[in-house]
């Protein structure tokens, strides 16, 4: 007996271009869409700083030291005359570097760690935890600052240290993610049919456990920042004279009392990147949960 | 159907440790099966009812290899042991979580081939799934598409295209209609009818729902608290019930055109603990009939007055 | 008439706005319940049967939902244009709920009799104690044995049914006028379903609350409810007293839908399954909206058919065109 199937779908798969749905469904939350306004403005800056920085950012001019923000120098200048402004933009390049380093490499080391340590569970799994609560029990900022000091004071050693300090934070989460995606049923199923452990984990363990993954990435990358700003806060990152949005807050607090710009509009820049990051990572939480496919 | 059963469950026992004393060692325990009896023969639909607790699900479990038995044995015609992995296939109730949502369905559809016939080329598993899809009617051109872009008969019917791909002997059914409309379960019910009468597949339906299992199964088994308290030709259970725990879950079964009646009871209207189980006949507590006799354990057997092939759990005489 | 009634709901319209389009979830629902009746709606998934009890009750998310048409009124009063502040006060005094899943009603982390006294007080001027003797009492109402465990468990403790007994007891608490059940009994077992139907019926006379049972389950209506209203794709397309709709019906989805059951057919016989599916609510025809399942279409069913009374009382409607000619003969 033949059985008709009308074609029709259960969800109404949205007309249309899915990037178009994708935006429709941005515009819904005006906070992540000022989130994604300042990514998308801080990005710009990174890449295009020497077409928009009015003076050179390394400039010394001794005869214009300290001088408050006017039509010339938007944000005032620093101890030995240089424009703020402009340090600020170049300043993007150091900060927004780190997060766009960090956080992919801690992701995708953690992540094979964690997917790994969840799937097959027994003694490597123990010995991966203990190995992850030791690193998450010395507090990060001094676990950082240590590894930074240890390394030597650079750039790219403060990544490495940022990094290693964050991996155990994606090593927790992606075995989180694969102790509940293993009790699903598809995950069973697969066992039904003599699926091995690395079949789960290929096939089923790691595409499932991306989209969380991803968006905690997302939240991440302000924290880098933060991070990062802190290192240079203390010295232990970008090296003088280039502009690093720490360095300059630091320096700035020798001169807080009567040249206030001086830290103010660095600390700026950091709180307004992080925060464009949380924001628009919250609203990625919501876009990625599949309840909401459609509407 | 030939002679011998292809499968015999004997004494089956599952316990799950659920409590641990100081020294880690168990002191608690869930006892999920308690000592089944079951033997499948080729061919027929075996159904089995029981409410939340008796143990059916844990059986499918156990068949289907996801949980190890604590005692008892499972013997094939050809074998010891469970049936590997192409020979089973188990459809679940859920036709939403059992199908992995990041992959299209062909791929879905075809994964029991490309985990047991390693070597298959991308082209064959297609096709391979094209032809399984085909059987239950769901279109070529729909396989590259997503399991939440079909509704739930379809996605049923997915899983049921899965199962059938390695061609196995069994196919274990765990409530596969529970969760579907009642005009969507009337045609997957169809199907499966159809697909049984095309392949000689035999089927292990496990139901909570009485009617489905009536209509679908040549034998039933009813259970309570991880056992089989009575088992036999779907009509003489389902029609003619012996055992007090079957009569009284057709008595509560809703019917058209019957208003509910009956009192409100205060005590006795769920199933006992199953972790520290109750002596002697395990439905004595909530049975009218209990009497002298029941506070000894009660075998399955054939009780005179119904059929040689109709066992009851119960030693009293019914007329 | 509309004032006596405890609820009554003419012609609502209601969609979900999404991207390009909206979900036409309710397409003129015409519903009464009058003062101690029991009335059931049965549908499958899609009807929009809990949409409609939702709806009245404001619980939809506001701004996800757009009303387009219709009234609904409880004893008179506007539940549409209401303010949240007055529905607050309805909610849990005059017209209760109880919901499908009992465990997502009440908090796993705190002990059951901590909950129902929290409740009882919001909505009664009692004290702390007299609020427990309260709890006790209406707990020994529903036929618990064993009040004061109950009140001292958690509710993980507790099995399906005994929690179902715990959310009635909430909600004849405030003895409502309503009480709305959003299949409640869909996920236990027929044992204890057999009971929680029987405690409802037995509270409900006693306490003379009138109960809109929604349900899929059409053995279940039949057993329990007075009269039954039974929707498809967003409408009510059949209603009357319930012996009589399940007996003869008149509606071809109501006529299919019965025949679609297990038990219709001899055992492993082909059952009359309904040809094609529920429409896309996105994109629902201009006409009737089961016409492309229908046996019985014809070139009328194009355009909507209205709900007409089969019978001098009035006391059953259908919307159909082919019933509509046959009454009319």
């Amino acid at each position: 007996m033949a059985i008709a199937l009308a074609a029709e779908t259960a969800v109404p798969v949205p007309a249309g271009h899915p990037l178009g749905y994708f935006w429709y469904r941005v515009r819904q939350s005006p906070l992540t869409l000022a989130g994604l306004a300042i990514i998308l403005v801080v990005l710009a800056v990174m890449l295009l700083a020497p077409l928009l920085a009015p003076h050179d950012p390394n400039l010394v001019d001794l005869e214009h030291r300290l001088l408050p923000p006017s039509a010339t120098y938007w944000f005032g200048t620093d101890e030995v005359g240089r424009d703020l402004f402009s340090r600020i933009l170049f300043g993007s390049r150091q900060s927004v570097s780190v997060a766009l380093f960090v956080v992919p490499v801690a992701g995708v080391l953690g992540s094979l760690l964690g997917s790994f340590s969840g799937s097959v569970g027994g003694a490597a799994d123990t010995v991966i935890m203990r190995a992850t609560d030791i690193v998450m029990s010395v507090p990060s900022l001094v676990l950082t600052m240590a590894l930074a000091a240890a390394l030597g004071p650079s750039l790219f050693n403060a990544m490495l240290a940022i990094t290693v300090v964050r991996i155990p934070f994606y090593v927790r989460l992606a075995r989180g993610q694969a102790l509940l995606i293993r009790e699903l049923n598809y995950t069973k199923a697969a066992r039904t049919f003599g699926a091995s452990r690395w079949h789960l984990v290929r096939w089923h363990v790691l595409r499932n456990a991306l989209p969380p993954i991803i968006v905690q990435a997302t939240l991440d990358v302000g924290g880098t920042i933060l991070m990062a700003a802190a290192l240079g806060f203390i010295g232990l990152g970008a090296q003088q004279p280039t502009a690093e949005w720490g360095a300059m807050v630091a320096t700035g607090r020798n001169y807080i009392l009567d040249q206030w710009w001086y830290s103010a509009f660095p600390g700026c820049a950091i709180l307004v990147t992080a925060m464009g990051c949380n924001l628009f990572g919250d609203g990625l939480r919501d876009l990625l949960d599949p309840r909401q496919k459609g509407r | 159907m030939s002679g011998e059963p292809l499968m015999t469950l004997h004494d089956l026992q599952v316990r799950f440790p659920v409590g641990k004393d100081w020294l880690g060692r168990t002191n608690e325990q869930v006892h999920a099966l308690n000592g089944v009896d079951l033997d499948i023969r080729e061919g027929e639909t075996l159904g089995v009812v029981g409410e939340s607790g008796c143990g059916k699900t844990t059986l499918a479990q156990v068949l289907i290899g996801l949980v190890e038995p604590s005692g008892g044995r499972i013997r094939r015609r050809d074998g010891e042991g469970r049936p590997g992995p192409g020979r089973m296939q188990i459809v679940f109730q859920d036709p939403q979580s059992s199908l992995d949502p990041r992959l299209p369905v062909w791929r879905i559809i075809a994964e029991p081939l490309m985990i047991q016939r390693r070597g298959l080329g991308r082209a064959e598993l297609r096709r391979a799934a094209a032809e399984a899809a085909a059987q239950v009617e769901i279109p070529a051109d729909y396989l590259d598409r997503f399991p939440h872009e079909f509704s739930g008969g379809q996605r049923q019917r997915i899983a049921i295209a899965r199962a059938l791909i390695s061609q196995p002997e069994v196919i274990l059914l765990d409530e596969p209609t529970s969760a579907l409309d009642i005009s969507v379960q009337a045609q997957i019910l169809n199907l499966l009818n159809e697909l049984q009468r095309r392949r000689s597949l035999t089927f292990i339906l496990i139901s909570h729902n009485v009617s489905v299992v009536r209509h679908m199964s040549d034998r039933v088994a009813v259970m309570y608290l991880g056992q089989i308290v009575e088992l036999g030709p779907t009509e003489a259970v389902l029609g003619a019930p012996r055992h007090p725990y079957t009569a009284l879950l057709l008595e509560s079964l809703p019917r058209l055109g019957v208003p509910v009646a009956g009192e409100v009871l205060a005590n006795g209207t769920e199933l006992p603990s199953n972790r520290i189980l109750p002596s002697g006949c395990f439905f004595r507590d909530r049975c009218p009939l209990a009497q002298a006799g029941c506070e000894r354990p009660q075998v399955l057997q054939p009780r005179p007055g119904a059929g040689p092939e109709h066992a009851v759990r119960c030693h009293l005489k019914v007329t | 008439m509309s004032e006596s009634s405890v609820l009554s709901i003419d012609n609502l319209r209601l969609e979900f706005p999404i991207y390009r389009g909206a979900v036409k979830a309710l397409n003129g629902v015409t519903l009464r319940v009058e003062p101690r009746e029991i009335v059931g709606v049965v549908g499958e998934s899609g009807s929009g049967k809990s949409v409609t009890a939702m709806a009245v009750m404001r619980l939809l998310v506001p701004g996800s939902y757009q009303v387009t048409g219709g009234s609904a009124r409880f004893l008179g009063q506007d539940l549409l244009a209401a303010s949240e502040r007055t529905m607050l006060g309805l909610r849990g005094t005059q017209v209760a709920m109880i919901f499908q899943e009992p465990m997502t009603a009440l908090n796993p982390t705190r002990r059951v009799g901590e909950q129902m006294v929290e409740v009882i007080r919001r909505h009664r001027r009692l004290g702390r104690s007299q609020a427990r003797d309260e709890a006790v009492a209406l707990l020994r109402d529903m036929h618990v044995a064993d009040p004061g465990r109950i009140q001292q468990s958690y509710p993980f403790e507790l099995s399906g049914g005994m929690r179902q007994r715990v959310m009635l007891a909430l909600a004849f608490s405030c003895r409502p006028q309503l009480l709305i059940a959003d299949e409640p009994t869909t996920a236990l077992d027929v044992t204890v379903q057999r009971q929680v139907l029987l405690l409802m019926r037995e509270k409900a006379r006693e306490k003379n609350a009138a109960v809109l049972f929604i349900t899929h389950d059409m053995a279940v209506v039949s057993q329990f409810c007075d009269r039954v209203y039974v929707m498809y794709a967003g409408a009510v397309v059949e209603d009357g007293p319930t012996a009589e709709v399940m007996a003869a019906p008149r509606h071809p989805y109501t006529i299919a839908l019965l025949q679609a059951l297990p038990d219709r057919v001899a055992s492993r016989g082909a059952i009359a399954a309904i040809p094609g599916s529920v429409p896309d609510l996105t994109q629902l025809p201009a006409g009737c909206a089961f016409a492309s399942r229908c046996p019985w279409v014809r070139e009328a069913c194009r355009t909507r058919p209205p709900m007409v009374p089969l019978d001098a009382g009035g006391r059953r409607h259908a919307a159909c065109w082919a019933v509509q000619d046959e009454v009319g003969r």
